[in-house]
């Protein structure tokens, strides 16, 4: 166990040595601050039946900053050390290749969090400010970001997949950027496809993240959403250790 | 230390080692020699557990590099070629990360870092970014992650590619010294160093171990192929001509220098013409200023066993 926090502590570590997680943060901060702030001017424009939680988390300015994140945090994390040859030291240690996977994967995701922790300050301005309540319920908050989490979970997996794939770092951003695209037009195809059965669309509709989030940030957590992002990352994440173990040593 | 039998790596199309076997014994020194692509960084990753051999068993220490793969890592200190290293860590943080992924922990982890340091002479550079440090340092921060969790048995890939003259010497007097509490298989393509530093040589050409001996009974074995360097004024004699009636010669050069001439005679192997040379001299009343038996050098063997028929 000593070993698997040595392998995290270091993925953690390593996107702080690199310019690449202050460009990133600052990135994000930026978008989504803008994406706050329309969120805040749609209330503006007149009385209105959503929360400024809800006003956000729908925007679609949010949806492009959310979504671009993923490669930037997810790119380096095998193709870099395939890269540089470091994977030799590495699976030259004792260390086994799960631990290796799941540490990459968690390394991402820790960095996923630690990016959305200065958002949950936005909230606490617009009520200090306006002396308006964000949002109707407490549920909203846990609804919004546990559905962060769960899709963070998800999207970082799909990231590090397409990282394993390849030493390149670019050619992985944009494998996981068409992944994670597909996914969310999956997700839109219900509107399109109106002269499919009711059950394709049903299907589809599970994939959709744009609705998930709709129920979610007005604090309606479903349980279907929920085991659809933990299944879906265990079999990303199945599918990443599959690919590392014969992937490794042909880098 | 190590057990190696019948190994074999095929890649598609290509076989990169073809049924060797040999054995490394403790605390021997063992140079593994042979051309760019002859199979000694792939043996080495199979025995690293880096890489799969098609088929053959490894073992070090014992362990089995496919079955009982983390304990034999524990065992090994592996250095791979061209030594890879996290550039945006620096020396002193990368050597406890090391440490602790093999298994070093607490006080213990502290001293392993500060001795190893002191070792690989790191201590100047301790808190320096590994990404600006030069070559030969790096191979030496390199060296140190090999030595960190004190495994018994070191694996040097090419440890002294890239280095100048004195960074080389240092690595090598490093290994000697390491070479008096560790088993050490290390690949070079500088023969000297392997005269200098090995206990026991290994060649591999091709797949295939073509000979695995001391550096002395090597050469010995190829004594001939040094030759014997006569310098004479044979005056109307055609020197050339009367040495190759020397039976047990394989060839003769010649080269004027004035009216001396130097003559290199290369002999069937394991034979010592000296004398032969010199009655021949003596009877012709060659005038000689030099009569010398050149060694044969590593090299020589060397190049005798690997080079395309």
């Amino acid at each position: 166990m000593t070993k698997f926090f040595t392998l995290l502590g270091r993925e953690v570590k390593s996107f702080f040595y690199s310019p690449i997680a202050y460009v990133v943060m600052c990135f994000f901060l930026f978008l989504t601050g803008f994406a706050f702030y329309i969120g805040v001017s749609l209330l503006n424009r007149g009385p209105s039946d959503v929360t400024v939680v809800q006003a956000f988390f729908n925007t679609i300015l949010f949806w492009i900053a959310y979504l671009l994140i993923f490669p930037l945090i997810t790119m380096r994390s095998f193709s870099e050390e395939f890269k540089l040859g470091t994977i030799e030291g590495l699976m030259t240690a004792p260390v086994r290749d799960w631990q290796v996977v799941v540490t990459k994967w968690l390394g991402c995701l820790i960095f996923y969090i630690i990016l959305w922790i200065p958002t949950g300050i936005y909230f606490w301005v617009f009520t200090w400010a306006t002396k308006v309540e964000s949002a109707h319920a407490e549920g909203a908050y846990l609804g919004s970001y546990l559905l962060l989490l769960l899709m963070g979970m998800f999207y970082t997996s799909v990231g590090c997949f397409a990282s394993v794939l390849t030493k390149n770092q670019i050619v992985a951003a944009i494998i996981s950027l068409v992944m994670i695209l597909v996914l969310l037009f999956a997700g839109l195809l219900q509107y399109v496809m109106l002269d499919v059965s009711g059950t394709m669309r049903d299907v589809f509709g599970y994939f959709s993240a744009i609705e998930h989030m709709e129920g979610f940030s007005k604090g309606i957590i479903d349980s279907r959403p929920i085991v659809w992002y933990l299944t879906m990352t265990t079999l990303m994440l199945v599918l990443t250790y599959q690919v590392f173990q014969t992937r490794k040593w042909k880098a | 230390m190590i057990k190696v039998e019948n190994l074999t790596k095929k890649y598609a199309g290509f076989t990169a080692i073809n049924n060797i076997t040999f054995e490394v014994g403790k605390g021997e020194i063992v140079g593994f020699l042979g051309p760019n692509g002859a199979g000694k960084s792939t043996t080495m990753r199979i025995l690293s557990s880096f890489m799969p051999a098609t088929s053959g068993r490894a073992s070090i220490a014992g362990y089995d590099v496919f079955e009982k793969s983390l304990e034999a890592r524990t065992h090994l200190g592996y250095m791979p070629e061209n030594v890879p290293l996290y550039t945006d860590m620096r020396v002193s943080e990368y050597l406890v990360y090391r440490g602790e992924l093999k298994g070093v922990t607490g006080r213990r982890l502290k001293e392993r870092v500060g001795d190893v340091k002191e070792l690989c002479g790191l201590k100047d550079v301790e808190n320096r970014i590994i990404g600006t440090l030069s070559k030969g340092y790096r191979q030496r921060v390199g060296l140190a992650d090999a030595l960190v969790h004190e495994p018994d048995l070191l694996i040097l890939d090419e440890p002294t590619i890239g280095l100048d003259p004195n960074q080389i010497r240092s690595v090598r007097e490093l290994i000697k010294n390491l070479g008096k509490h560790h088993t050490i298989l290390l690949s070079t393509h500088i023969l000297p160093e392997v005269e200098a530093t090995c206990s026991r040589v290994i060649i591999i050409n091709r797949g295939r171990i073509e000979a695995s001996d001391t550096p002395d009974n090597l050469r010995r074995q190829l004594r001939g192929a040094g030759g014997i360097r006569l310098e004479a004024n044979t005056g109307k004699d055609d020197g050339v001509a009367e040495l190759q009636k020397i039976t047990g010669v394989k060839d003769v050069s010649a080269e004027e220098e004035g009216e001396w001439k130097v003559f290199l005679v290369r002999a069937d192997a394991n034979a010592d013409l000296r004398e032969e040379v010199f009655r021949l001299a003596a009877d012709r009343n060659w005038r000689v200023r030099e009569l010398s038996q050149r060694g044969a050098t590593l090299e020589d063997v060397f190049v005798e066993m690997t080079h395309a028929e």
